[in-house]
């Protein structure tokens, strides 16, 4: 199969602020096949959230500019289509789920409202049928008292019934693709672990492809199947996610690793990465990472580093991923 | 430190906020059972974690702790003093021996004051704990101490990151030279490449000055690595306390297990044979507690006495020698 | 969403390279220059028309109030009956009313008493908005309670009717009473507003962690309310107060027109375009100059206030 259902092609995206040009995606590529889960891991103002947005279409432009790239759906490009058919793609094919799912919701309708709501003006489904399906689709991820809570105001409900609730909405029109944007991040351990396993257990069932963006180490463990690092704009690392964790081939992916205080053993002092995420408006020379870098060389501050390709589909914008691999440096 | 001395003793503290309803004249229709009957001692160089979810009453603590708020019942004794009795002169020595670092940089710096300002306001409020002429010098030792540039005193906070921003508001906290502080959550405002270079910086500064650290945080994978004893909160009341060892290699109550249980481990390989233990549902209201065992209504231990018979914090021979506010209590092995 | 990524605007645009490191080396590049809130304001002020022109006309106003003779070199109380309603000239280019009066002359003459009346009353209710909403909004509990009724009774009587009973009162002759009572009247009943802004700003601040901080370290009340509170309340105060300056103005004339306000000989807008109400059909140029004066200024400080309101408040851009 050489189509990908979904593909980020050398995506640039700049954002013109008041203090400059902030160039917020740097060349970014990625894919997505029917079925799997592609973890996007960054840190903030990585650019993680800009690209799905750009993917859905619900980019601020301005002061946002996607200056080259494409976007393909099963090899059409988002980013050329007419608006209509944009709109199109972005109900129907791709879905979302954010972090906030109270500010997402409207608080002056109830939940059976505003799932069916799209159904009715997307499917021209009559009004009982529209809420019927809202109540399957609320059972679907697992509210209990589906049929009662229909009629519920999204204040009326806990954070992660709410974020079920946006899960149900996004649903609502069997997309292929489900992009969740730190889905859990605001919610409890307890709660969290409920949301990702229904999201997984959702994706299985439904055959969707899933593409998840997070900041959390564990999360990306626990359900990806690839993993995507992103660092200034920019995929430092991509690999399957058992290989990455056992063995990364970016310093910044490495760092990362070895900073984060482990569950399962009361480790001594933490390894850091020094420093901090650099400034958009005034990058770095050459490699983004190369001033928080311990294997930094000269070669690092004048050339950016191309994304090396470490064969079985893994890739790595570091020099020096091959010495990192093979434990020489 | 086996035998050290015992700084701070909270005893059995209780705060119930009133709801209250009506236009004119408020009635009290119920109360929030934020923290309700919490004890515990720290030890002098010692941190304690204390972890929960939200609601779970654990911001309430810390305000307690720093009476921010007064509570309804019970102590916590510094030093062998009772805090919540104390007044003028004495209250402004506490006041000087316990700090806090909270948890957003970004709201707990004033943004119209420089940096200077900021560390050197501990010495304007008392005066006494350094002579005027020393202060700027004092404040640039601190500006040192916390890992940031001792020239940087007339920035203002906006100019910092976050990470930054968190040692400046440490550096604050540091002032008065305060024997215990509390960590509200002290690092989940950070990017996780920078909770590491924080959480070093409070151990280090622990051991330099002996601190003792009550470590507020939900990130139990975080209170592991900076915790010598770790107390778990389910609403209002501390349901198992013990060791870091205790807690996480040999935990003995439900909840701490499930919770034990949800936390991803960054590990792939994990996946397959990490034993998973799913709650149904949410934490019920504080202003409604269950019956009983306040966890039995997502517990899967659960029996009629659960509902009957409040669980005491005693020792459970049976399961593992440590505190354990179950009647079924017993050791479960939930992380790897 | 205007910020790149949602947790994070503030941190990518403040983010400073290599300002740090892990072992404390020191910092090898400038931070990134950011504005301060106030300069961001100023910022933003200095590129809006509106603000301008509001601040060129309320500076004329003021200079016109304070040195008249600089724009007119005529005598506003020299009268003559025999110049009754004589069109413009090059002695009067606006002409004479009724009265032969000059009416140009009137009306630049008419902005001290305008100004005086404005200013006055907005900084009585200021100071009495600023005291009261401070500590209604800082003490909370009762003491707001009690205060927040007397602030909707106060809200409750219309401020014109209220100056028209008390001002009937008042002897007609003695035109320095008849000012220091508009100014009291116009301060203690339009100062609700004002201290309800006050209190709303004062609660948001108080709940800020930095005030929780300074709590913590044994700050009291004065302290908190003088170095951590008193700033944020400062901006939107100016706003309304600069706002209510520009209605005080109006009310003046309002009250004047209707006969309740300032009396003659004294000089007000509001006599003015009263008398001249009453020929308007022979000559409109009595009447339109001193409400265009009127218009003007109240303008001017409706306009400064709305620009400020602005500069500091990015959202509602």
């Amino acid at each position: 199969m050489n189509e990908h259902l979904l593909e980020v092609d050398n995506l640039f995206i700049e954002f013109h602020t008041r203090d400059g040009v902030s160039k917020v995606i740097n060349g970014v590529s990625y894919h997505l096949n029917a079925g799997e889960t592609l973890a996007v891991l960054g840190e903030s103002g990585s650019g993680k959230s800009v690209t799905a947005q750009a993917i859905m279409g619900i980019l601020d432009m301005p002061p946002g500019k996607i200056t080259r790239g494409r976007i393909l759906y099963r090899g059409r490009d988002l980013l050329t289509m007419s608006k209509e058919e944009r709109r199109k793609v972005r109900g129907e094919e791709i879905a979302m789920v954010f972090q906030d799912a109270l500010s997402s919701l409207n608080p002056v309708f109830t939940v059976g409202n505003q799932i069916s709501e799209t159904l009715r003006k997307r499917k021209g489904m009559s009004k009982a049928d529209a809420m019927k399906r809202a109540v399957e689709l609320m059972d679907q991820v697992k509210i209990p008292g589906a049929k009662e809570r229909v009629k519920d105001y999204p204040h009326q409900f806990s954070g992660g019934m709410r974020q079920r609730v946006m899960i149900a909405m996004s649903l609502a029109m069997d997309p292929k693709v489900l992009i969740a944007d730190e889905p859990t991040t605001a919610l409890d351990v307890t709660v969290q672990a409920q949301i990702m396993d229904l999201l997984a257990e959702l994706r299985r069932d439904l055959n969707m492809a899933m593409i998840l963006i997070t900041h959390d180490l564990g999360v990306v463990a626990d359900v990806a199947d690839r993993i995507a690092v992103m660092y200034a704009g920019r995929i430092v690392e991509h690999a399957d996610v058992h290989a990455l964790y056992k063995n990364p081939a970016h310093p910044y992916t490495k760092g990362l690793l070895e900073s984060i205080p482990r569950l399962d053993a009361k480790g001594t002092e933490l390894a850091t990465i020094k420093g901090l995420p650099p400034n958009l408006l005034r990058p770095p020379t050459g490699c983004a990472f190369h001033p928080r870098c311990k294997y930094a060389q000269d070669i690092c501050v004048t050339t950016t580093p191309p994304l090396l390709d470490l064969g079985g589909g893994r890739t790595s914008a570091c020099h020096f991923a091959k010495e990192l691999l093979d434990g020489r440096i | 430190m086996a035998e050290s001395e015992t700084i701070l003793q909270v005893e059995n503290l209780v705060k119930h906020f009133p709801i209250r309803q009506g236009i004119l004249f408020k009635k009290k229709v119920g109360e929030v059972k934020a923290v309700d009957g919490v004890s515990f001692e720290l030890k002098r160089g010692e941190t304690l974690g204390i972890v929960g979810e939200s609601g779970c009453g654990k911001s309430t603590l810390a305000k307690l702790l720093m009476r921010l708020e007064t509570p309804t019942a019970g102590r916590a004794r510094l030093n062998g003093r009772d805090i919540y009795r104390m007044g003028g002169s004495e209250l402004r020595r506490l006041r000087r021996n316990v700090q806090m670092v909270m948890q957003d940089p970004y709201t707990s710096l004033n943004p119209r004051m420089t940096v200077g300002d900021i560390i050197g306001e501990p010495y304007e409020i008392h005066p006494e704990a350094a002579p005027r002429g020393d202060r700027q010098r004092r404040v640039q030792e601190l500006l040192d101490l916390v890992g940031l540039n001792p020239e940087h005193i007339n920035r203002y906070p906006h100019q910092f990151s976050g990470g930054q921003r968190q040692r400046i508001g440490i550096a604050r906290a540091l002032a008065l030279r305060p024997e215990v502080i509390v960590c509200d959550e002290p690092v989940s405002a950070l990017d996780v490449s920078i909770q590491a270079q924080v959480i070093n910086l409070l151990e280090k500064l622990q051991d330099e000055f002996g601190l003792s650290y009550i470590f507020i945080a939900h990130d139990l994978s975080v209170v592991r690595h900076i915790s010598d004893r770790v107390g778990v909160m389910y609403l209002g009341k501390i349901v198992e306390i013990g060791t870091e060892d205790e807690i996480y290699a040999r935990p003995t109550h439900p909840y701490t297990q499930a919770l034990l249980s949800a936390v991803p481990v960054p590990d792939p390989e994990a996946r397959a044979h990490r034993e998973v233990i799913r709650l149904e549902g949410d934490v019920p209201s504080p202003a409604n507690p269950p019956s009983g065992c306040r966890f039995r209504t997502r517990c899967w231990k659960a029996q009629e006495k659960c509902a009957k018979e409040e669980p005491l914090l005693v020792l459970r021979p049976a399961a593992d020698p440590h505190p354990s506010a179950c009647h079924f209590a017993e050791q479960r092995h939930v992380v790897a | 969403m205007s910020d790149f990524e949602t947790e994070t605007g503030s941190e990518l645009s403040t983010a400073t390279p290599g300002a740090f490191f892990a072992n404390g080396t020191p910092p090898s590049q400038e931070v990134t220059k950011v504005r301060s809130a106030t300069a961001d304001a100023w910022h933003e002020l200095r590129r809006n028309g509106v603000f301008w022109v509001g601040l060129v006309i309320a500076l004329v106003a003021l200079v016109m109030a304070v040195w008249p003779s600089l724009f007119t070199p005529a005598d506003p109380n020299f009268c003559l009956g025999s110049r009754q309603m004589q069109g413009p000239s090059g002695a009067a280019i606006f002409g004479y009313d009724f009265q032969g009066c000059d009416v140009w002359a009137h009306a630049v003459y008419g902005t001290r008493n305008s100004l005086l009346i404005g200013t006055g009353a907005a900084l009585l209710s200021g100071v009495l908005a600023m005291l009261v909403g401070m500590v209604a909004g800082f003490f909370g509990g009762w003491v707001d309670a009690i205060i927040s009724r007397i602030i909707e009774v106060a809200l409750a009587v219309p401020l014109i009717l209220a100056a028209i009973v008390l001002m009937k009162n008042l002897p007609n002759n003695d035109q320095n009473l008849r000012l220091f009572a508009l100014i009291g009247i116009l301060g203690v009943f339009g100062w609700t507003t004002a201290a309800r802004v006050v209190r709303s700003s004062v609660i948001s601040a108080k709940q800020q962690d930095y005030v929780s901080a300074a709590r913590m370290l044994g700050a009291g009340n004065g302290r908190i309310m003088w170095r951590h509170i008193m700033p944020n309340v400062l901006a939107p105060f100016l706003v309304i107060i600069t706002i209510a300056l520009g209605s005080f103005i109006a009310a003046e004339a309002t009250l004047s027109f209707l006969g309740v306000g300032l009396q003659s000989p004294s000089i007000s807008w509001g006599l003015d375009i009263s008398s001249a109400r009453v020929h308007m059909r022979e000559d409109a140029t009595p009447l339109i100059v001193p409400s265009v004066f009127l218009a003007l200024t109240v303008l001017a400080f409706i306009m400064l206030g709305d620009a400020i309101r602005e500069a500091f408040d990015p959202k509602m851009r």
